[in-house]
Parts: C-alpha cells; sequence; structure tokens
C-alpha cells in the first residue's frame, strides 16, 4: 500500500486556525455528545407520550399516536432532517420562517428535532411493548385500589415498564448517538463531518477516520457501562 | 401557503426520479439484501458453530461496525475499497472503484451484520432436538444446518429480514454523503437545478412514505399469516 501514513497530523495546526487537528476533532465530539443528549432528551419524552397514548383505551388517541409512529418511521432519517432544515422554514409564516432560517446554530436545533422525533417514533413502540408487556392484572389491580387511570400509569404501570425496556431504550439511545452522523449533510459540524474536513485538509484519510471510530467506540462503552450501573440500581429483585 | 410553489416541477423530472434515481435505490437496495443476506448467514452459522478462533473473530467484528455510524463506514469503505483492490489485485495505484460497486461493497459488509444478528436468533430458536436429531441420522453439522436447521429459521425469520430489507431501503439515502445520484440525490439535484427545494423534498418524504409504508403492512400481514402457519 503505498499510502503515507502520518500519526503525528494530530497535532498539526488545522488551515482553520482555530487549533489542532485534534482541537477539531474534538470539538465535532462535543457537538455529538450535545446533539445526542438533546436528541435523546426529545425522543424519550415525545416518544414517551406517544406510546402511552397508544395503550389508552381511547380510540381516536390511539389511532392518533399509531398514525405519529408510521410516518416518522417511514421516512429516511436524511429526508426528515432535510425537511426540518429545508422545507420548514419555506411553509411557516414568512418571517417566522426567515427567523428559524437566520437562527444561530439553525443546523444544531434542526438535527436535535429530525433526530429527536425520529427516534421518538422508536421508543413510543418500545413503551408501548413494556406496557403491554405487564399482565393485565397489573391496571385492574390499581383501578381495584381507587387509583385514578394517571395514578396507575403513573404508580404502578410505567415504573415497571420502563424497567422492562431499559435494554432496548439504551441500544436506541446508541442508534441515538450514531444517528448525529447523518446531520452533517444540514452542516452541523459533529464528529463524522470534522473528521471528513480534517480529511480534506490534511489528506490523512485513515488517521482521521481512525480517530473518529475510536472516539465513537468509547462513547459506545460508557454509554454501555452507564446503562449497566442503571439497570443493576433500579432492578428490583424477587421478581 | 402552497401558493408560490411549482409542483409541476415533480411532473417535469418525473422519469429521471423515478427510473435513473428510485431504479438505483431499488438495485442498490434489492442486492445488497441479497448478498448481505447469504454473507449475514454464513456469518451466523460459523458464529455458532464449535470452530476455533474464527466466531471471537466474527463477534469483533460485528460489534465493532455496530459501534459506528452509518455515514462514517460509507466513508470508511469510500475510501478504503480502492486500496483493498490495489491490494487484492496487486495493481500499482488504488483501483478506481465505481459508485455503485462502492455502494454495494459498502452496504453489503454493513448490513450482513444486522442480518447475521437475525440469522442467529433464528437458529438459536431452533430446538437442540433438531439439530441433534439430524446428527443422529449421520447429516454433518453444515448439512444438519443447511437441509435441517437453516430452512426452518430462515421462515421463522422472514418477517424480521423484510424489516431489515426496509431499514436498508431507507438507509440506502445516505450514499448521499458520496455524492451518488440514488432516488434523494436525482430528487437533490433536481431541487439545486430549478431552485424547488421544497416541492422536491416534500415529494421525496411522500414517495419514500408510501413505499415503506406498504412495505411494512405486507410484512406485518406475512407476519399474521405465518403464525397460523406454525
Amino acid at each position: 500500500m503505498n499510502y503515507h501514513w502520518n500519526w503525528q497530523i494530530f497535532w498539526e495546526l488545522s488551515p482553520e486556525g482555530t487549533g489542532t487537528y485534534l482541537d477539531m476533532l474534538l470539538s465535532g465530539l462535543w457537538w455529538t455528545i450535545l446533539t445526542s443528549l438533546a436528541a435523546w432528551a426529545v425522543g424519550l419524552v415525545v416518544g414517551s407520550v406517544v406510546g402511552i397514548a397508544r395503550t389508552l383505551p381511547i380510540r381516536p388517541l390511539q389511532w392518533l399516536a399509531g398514525a405519529y409512529v408510521e410516518l416518522f418511521r417511514n421516512i429516511p432519517l436524511l429526508v426528515q432532517l432535510f425537511l426540518w432544515y429545508f422545507v420548514l422554514p419555506e411553509l411557516l409564516p414568512h418571517g417566522l420562517g426567515l427567523w428559524m432560517k437566520q437562527m444561530p446554530n439553525a443546523a444544531f436545533y434542526s438535527a436535535v428535532a429530525g433526530v429527536g422525533f425520529f427516534t421518538s417514533s422508536r421508543v413510543a413502540e418500545q413503551v408501548r411493548a413494556g406496557i403491554g408487556a405487564l399482565p393485565r392484572g397489573q391496571s385492574m389491580a390499581g383501578k381495584a385500589l381507587g387509583l385514578t387511570v394517571a395514578q396507575t400509569y403513573r404508580y404502578v404501570l410505567l415504573p415497571m415498564a420502563y424497567r422492562i425496556i431499559l435494554p432496548p431504550l439504551t441500544s436506541e439511545f446508541l442508534n441515538t448517538i450514531k444517528n448525529t452522523s447523518v446531520a452533517l449533510t444540514i452542516g452541523l459540524l459533529e464528529l463524522t463531518a470534522r473528521a471528513r474536513a480534517m480529511q480534506e485538509f490534511s489528506f490523512q484519510v485513515f488517521e482521521s477516520f481512525t480517530a473518529a471510530t475510536i472516539m465513537y467506540m468509547v462513547i459506545n462503552m460508557v454509554v454501555v457501562i452507564a446503562m449497566r450501573t442503571l439497570e443493576r440500581r433500579v432492578s428490583l429483585t424477587g421478581r | 401557503m402552497f401558493a408560490n410553489f411549482d409542483f409541476d416541477v415533480i411532473r417535469r423530472s418525473l422519469s429521471y426520479l423515478l427510473i435513473d434515481g428510485m431504479g438505483f435505490t431499488l438495485l442498490l437496495t434489492g442486492l445488497a439484501t441479497l448478498l448481505a443476506g447469504i454473507l449475514g448467514t454464513i456469518l451466523a452459522v460459523i458464529r455458532l458453530s464449535p470452530v476455533p478462533v474464527l466466531p471471537r473473530l466474527i463477534i469483533g467484528y460485528v460489534e465493532f461496525v455496530r459501534s459506528l455510524p452509518l455515514v462514517l463506514l460509507i466513508f470508511w469503505f469510500y475510501f478504503l475499497v480502492p486500496y483493498i483492490g490495489q491490494w487484492l489485485t496487486g495493481a500499482e495505484r488504488p483501483i478506481a472503484v465505481g459508485a455503485f460497486s462502492s455502494a454495494l461493497i459498502t452496504f453489503t459488509l454493513v448490513e450482513a451484520v444486522y442480518f447475521s444478528e437475525i440469522m442467529r436468533a433464528g437458529i438459536q430458536s431452533i430446538s437442540r432436538g433438531q439439530l441433534a436429531a439430524a446428527r443422529a441420522v449421520g447429516l454433518g453439522y453444515m448439512q444438519s444446518m443447511r437441509y435441517v436447521v437453516l430452512p426452518q429459521a430462515f421462515r421463522n425469520m422472514v418477517p424480521l429480514l423484510l424489516t431489515q430489507t426496509i431499514v436498508l431501503f431507507q438507509d440506502t439515502s445516505l450514499v448521499y454523503v458520496v455524492s451518488i445520484t440514488d432516488f434523494l440525490g436525482a430528487a437533490g439535484k433536481v431541487a439545486q437545478r430549478d431552485g424547488r427545494l421544497v416541492e422536491m423534498y416534500l415529494f421525496a418524504a411522500v414517495v419514500y412514505f408510501i413505499m415503506c409504508f406498504a412495505a411494512s403492512m405486507l410484512v406485518r400481514h406475512l407476519q399474521r399469516r405465518n403464525e397460523f402457519a406454525r
């Protein structure tokens, strides 16, 4: 292979003038983490609401929540990001659209919305499955104790359901982190975008991608360990 | 709201969008599914086999690919495949690989990981007694897999395999990052040329939605029918 390896490249200054190539990648890592956490918060909250709505005994609400899941699940994430970033500002009233386009960090907010709502449809399916996995007697017992529907969910169903779906939620969170890289297409300067930029500036393709690869693997490992710890902390014995 | 929009742009570029663009997307999805399905099955069989070393290597590969974003993997293969080709053929310089081959190699090697996980679950869902019975009538390990375990595993996993194909179909849109003209790429080109981003991206979303929704309905139907067949 006649490829010129140069592992010293990370300590050379990048042409952007804001530091070394390593600094560039680390700033990408920071944006990846920030975007992932924000998108996960959106996905978890909205996904929980939609997932719960699918299990409530109200027909129109079930149908609406089902339609929501199908809508966000059947359009590729990349297309959804384009809709949030390019299309939404054009469909809003002129002033509002202009404000959205000129907002600082517009790509970040679009990415959070895009990845967040995409994730929410998948979280909703998990939440629904988690509630569905509980024996029917649980909600009946709640009712028999005189709890309202809201109280039954809050004190009986959800605490068990979330414990059951913790492992799949972990992999959804890992997917969310990976999915933020799609936002490089709308100009978010996250880790993959920075690795790509480094490759274009320095021509050291494999060094920059190797560094990004290692960073993604480290994030992955940290999340897996953290979630396992959480699983152990919240697990109920004797179930 | 849509007063200033020109939806005629869709009609004008329809043949380019559907034949050039969607043709590429469907061909890539179909071939990648076929190749990744075969490779994934082989990986799953080896991973569950009693041979030394190889299962560990496969676990390493699976975990490696699963921890990386698809976009980064597309870049990796896009730049790496010419060098691997050079190494394999002993050529003087990195060989030129066409856009389609590059995308096909990437999706085959990446999706094989996801298909192998599904097939592994499928093989493990077949009771151990089946394998034992096959061995008892004198079949070798590979023969038992080929004639007894895999056909059943495959049938049980058809809904999951098809669902993964829908995911793959959606994921092929990511070849956009290396400027390949798939369906979304074609829509993007028309959008840039005519300054019609809103119309084209909405159209792309509607087309993807209809195709994926119809396909997932079909999978659900199959799944329900399968339940009775068992």
